[in-house]
Order: C-alpha cells, then structure tokens, then sequence
C-alpha cells in the first residue's frame, strides 16, 4: 500500500511538471520565430529544395499525372482566388469577347511572338480530365481543353540559357497597405515541357469561364492550384526569377508559400 | 544516481534495488527523440493546414455540389444573429463553440477549425503550417526508415515488438494486470505494449507517411497506386487526419503509463538506455 502512495505522489508531482508545460504548445511563443523572413522559416523553408530535388529525381519529366472518366465530373469547377478582375485592360478586352487578345511570348528566345485565341484555338489542342488541388486541401475534377504550352515555346523557339517559364497576368491583388501587385507565377522548363501543361481556353467543355481564368489559364497537372495562373498576359523565358516580384517567382510565393508545389 | 552506479549495481544488485538492464538500443532512443519532436511539430502545423480548409471527405474530389463531407469545423449564424461554432460528423451537428469552429476571446472570437493553442504559427498562416510541416516530415520519415531497417537486421523487430503466440495466450491476463495497475517490470514488453506498439510503429506510420505522399500531386503522377490503395486524394487526406488522432490518442496513453510505471526509470531508460527491473538476483534470467 505504502508503495502505491509513493507512487502516486510521484505521479502527481510528474503530472502536474508535465501540466505545467502544456500551455507551451503551440501558443503564440514560437510566432516570433516562424515570422517571413525570420531566418528560421527560412531555414525550415530550404527543405522546399530537397523536395524538389527529391520529386525530380523520383518523378519521369514527362510521367503524367492521373487523369479521370468523364463520370468522375460531378460539379462545376471551383474558382478561387481572383474570380473577376477589375483592371482596365481586362474589363476592355472582356467586353469585345476577348476578341482583341493576343498572347505575348517573348523574353530568351529567338523570334518573340503574339497569338489570338484563334490562333490559339487552331493549333494541336489537348483535353485532359484532371484534378484540380488547392493548396488549402480541397480537390476538383474536371475537364481541360488547351494548347500544349511546349507547342507555343516551340513557335517562339526557346534560347539555350532560358532556365523558367513566366506567366504575367491581368489580374491585380490587393495586398492592403503593401499596395496591389500583378499575379504572376513561373515555372521549370521540365514542367512547362510536360505533355499535359497546357494554355487552357476551355472547361468541362465550354469556352474557360472568367471566374476560372478567361481566356487563357495554364494546367500544370503536377503542382498545386496557385502555380496555374489565370488571366494570362504574357509569357517570358528568363534565366533567374530575382527581376518580379519580390524574387520568389511568383505572387504566393512572394508570400511565403513554396516555389515548388508538388507536394 | 548516475549511470555508473547502475553498471555496478548490475553485478552487485543490493536485497531491495532490481537488477539493471541495458533496453533500449542507441538506434531506438534517437529515432525515439527525433519522432517526439517531429511529431510535436508535424502535429501542431498539421493542424494550422488542416484550419485552411477544415473540412474532410471520402472519394477522390471535394463535393461543393455534391454530398461527401465526412466532419466540418465551421462557424455559423443562428437565425437570432448569434454565431456559434459547429463539428459536423457524417451530417450530425455539435456545438463546439470555443474549441472547434469558433474560438478565442468571446468579445474578439476567431473562426477556425483549431484553437490557436493548437496550431503553429498560434495564428492564420498556412504557408508557414506548410513548411514547417514538410520540414519536420523529412526527418520523421527519414528516423522510420533507419528504425525500420536497424530493427530487421538487430532482431528487435521480431524480439520486442511482434507479439508471439504467448503474447497472445497471455493477453486477458496481461489487460487484467493494466486494469489494476500492477505492471511488472522484467524489462520485456507484454502483449498489450507490443501490440501498442507494433500498431503504431507498422501500421498508423507507414500509413501516415503513404497517405500525407498520396496528397501530393507530384506524387500521384510518379505512385498512382497510392491513390488506388486509399480511394482517392480526399480519402487519403481523411486518413491522414485519423491516424494524426490515433496518434495523439496513442501518445496521452504512452505518457501516462510512463508516469504510472515509474517516470524517472522510464525516462532514463529512453535517454541512457539503462533499465532497473524489479527482480531480484535469485530470480534472475536471461532478457
């Protein structure tokens, strides 16, 4: 009996030490740490790297991600992020049909070019059913119909040291008191060469709504939401990311989310 | 009490003090420390990601215009203008208000899924849920496969922590024993603590691990299998939180048995390696 008392007080006294340490976790003491910018999140965020790295090695450039029966379409797709955009230029362009577009392509390559939707719409066109993740952990499945963005890089004939694929797009975001930048986003050459990265002008069979990116919105099936800029302006081949934005290679990623969304 | 006294009290054990074992390999007490504190961070920025979207279904996609939701955390207004946070478990609705959906200070409240005690950062901030979380994976996926491939080759994997056909014989028994507190301690697991174990350690973390890579959609293309064995990328993600419950569940046992059985030997025992059992010499036999 006298041994059970011991060890009840010793429980309790481990106890309550143990209580006592409780409301360490997760509260607001680390916050300081995981600020942007801090160097631990910047530390911690290196380890992007080695997951890109990792998936480069594991994952073929041209393995396809999967793709879905058309029964596997149950709803629309979910728009997120800009769902209609204000800027001047857009709403002008919205009000002919987009009838005045031209896609821009320019940057490292040999012969910079410009593309309507027609132009667009009578190259070699690809549909995938896919599945769209978001970076908050919703999926969506549906339907893609578009140019194979390699087929367009091809036309504009890609320079040896081009090293990223930008996307500039009309739609501004409001960040508050930071003032409103353009979306932009980019990507490898591995991924803007993979056969089911396409500039998208169609959904679930109907001309690309302006909610999910009118006119033209690229698919990069490996990587989540965010990477597949809608409203697209122009696209750029660089060598480095350091010129927009504030060098992290696109809007979110300005923002502390990862260069690579893959996983 | 140093680590040097145990040592020499092994060869000399006293009337009233157990004999003392080396039981936990080096291999084990690191990969041991490395999970504690994966885990933590795993868990509380797992939670931060989750509040992104705090809402879980079954199948491949998210129904928006359809029915797949299988549990919610969400705010919402009654018709008297008041707001409360509700869990919603396959369609049934419980008010949660402060802990689930709607919490913080009542003059001040914030909706969320989880509380800002239980997320890091404490506030909104999925970016950096994100990249603590991926983080701390690689070294929590990284000590499973040392640990895995050190206890096949050591034998610890066969010895302690397979139950044997006695270990199930001995079950009723060995619960009986748990139900009234009486724990022996030769060093050895029993049953329940093997299959404790062995449940945690071979099944809730491959499939953690395998469910939080079948979310990823660099992933799907390069394993499509894995969305097949799992029934889809939202399946998955509903598994991944479930085996994040066991695991917590697993983890308030684990910490009060320890406390129960005799924190300081056990806690010396994971940090030294060295155990004091509680037989005698006269009874001694090989562990």
């Amino acid at each position: 009996m006298s041994r059970f008392i011991i060890n009840r007080r010793k429980f309790l006294t481990i106890a309550g030490v143990a209580a006592s340490a409780i409301p360490l976790s997760g509260c607001d003491a680390l916050d300081g740490l995981l600020s942007s910018q801090s160097p631990v999140r910047n530390f911690l965020a290196s380890a992007n790297s080695l997951t890109y790295r990792a998936h480069r090695a594991l994952i073929g450039a041209d393995t396809l991600a999967p793709e879905f029966a058309a029964s596997e379409i149950r709803q629309g797709q979910r728009p997120n992020g800009s769902t209609d955009p204000t800027d001047a230029d857009y709403l002008a362009l919205k009000d002919t049909a987009f009838a005045g577009y031209r896609l821009a392509v320019g940057g490292l390559v040999e012969k910079p070019v410009s593309f309507s939707l027609d132009e667009l719409r009578n190259m070699p066109a690809r549909t995938q059913i896919t599945r769209h993740d978001c970076v908050e952990g919703w999926s969506c499945i549906a339907k893609w119909t578009g140019v194979p963005l390699s087929r367009v890089l091809d036309e504009a004939k890609v320079k040896p040291e081009a090293r990223f694929v930008v996307f500039h797009c009309y739609d501004t975001m409001n960040l508050g008191l930071s003032g409103a930048v353009p979306y932009y986003e980019s990507i490898d050459l591995i991924d803007a060469r993979h056969p089911q990265t396409i500039l998208a002008y169609g959904n679930n069979d109907k001309p690309l709504p302006v909610a999910n990116g009118a006119p033209l919105r690229v698919r990069i099936e490996r990587q989540l939401g965010y990477k597949m800029a809608k409203y697209i302006k122009g696209i750029e081949l660089v060598s480095t990311l350091a010129p927009f934005g504030s060098g992290k290679g696109g809007f979110w990623e300005d923002l502390g989310y990862e260069w690579y969304g893959g996983i | 009490m140093t680590i040097i006294d145990d040592i020499e009290s092994r060869h000399a054990p006293t009337s009233d003090e157990g004999r003392v074992i080396y039981r936990h390999r080096i291999a084990t007490r690191i990969t041991h420390w490395t999970w504690a504190i994966a885990l933590f961070f795993l868990l509380l920025s797992g939670l931060q990601i989750f509040n992104a979207h705090p809402e879980l279904y079954i199948g491949k996609q998210s129904g928006f215009e359809f029915e797949n939701s299988v549990l919610s955390m969400k705010a919402m207004q009654a018709n008297d203008g008041t707001v409360s946070g509700y869990t919603t478990v396959f369609g049934r609705s419980f008010d949660t208000t402060g802990v689930f959906g709607m919490s913080g200070p009542a003059d001040n409240p914030s909706y969320r899924g989880f509380p800002a005690w239980a997320t890091l950062p404490s506030y909104q901030d999925l970016s950096t849920g994100r990249v603590i979380h991926f983080f701390f994976a690689w070294f929590f996926v990284a000590a499973f496969l040392i640990w895995f491939a050190s206890s096949l080759i050591s034998g610890h994997l066969k010895r302690d922590i397979l139950p044997s056909m006695a270990d199930i014989r001995a079950l009723p028994q060995s619960i009986a024993d748990h139900l009234r507190f009486r724990f022996h301690h030769d060093g050895r697991y029993n049953g329940l603590q093997k299959l404790a174990y062995a449940g945690v350690l071979l099944v809730i973390f491959p499939l953690i691990i395998l469910t939080g890579l079948t979310m990823s959609p660099g992933m799907n293309a390069a394993w499509p299998w894995l969305l097949d064995i799992f029934g889809g990328r939202q399946t998955a993600r509903t598994i991944h939180f479930l085996c994040m419950a066991a695991l917590v569940a697993f983890f308030l046992i684990h910490i009060f048995m320890v406390l129960a059985a005799g924190p300081l030997n056990e806690m010396r025992s994971i940090i030294t390696g060295w155990y004091r059992t509680d037989e005698k010499k006269n009874e001694e036999h090989s562990a």
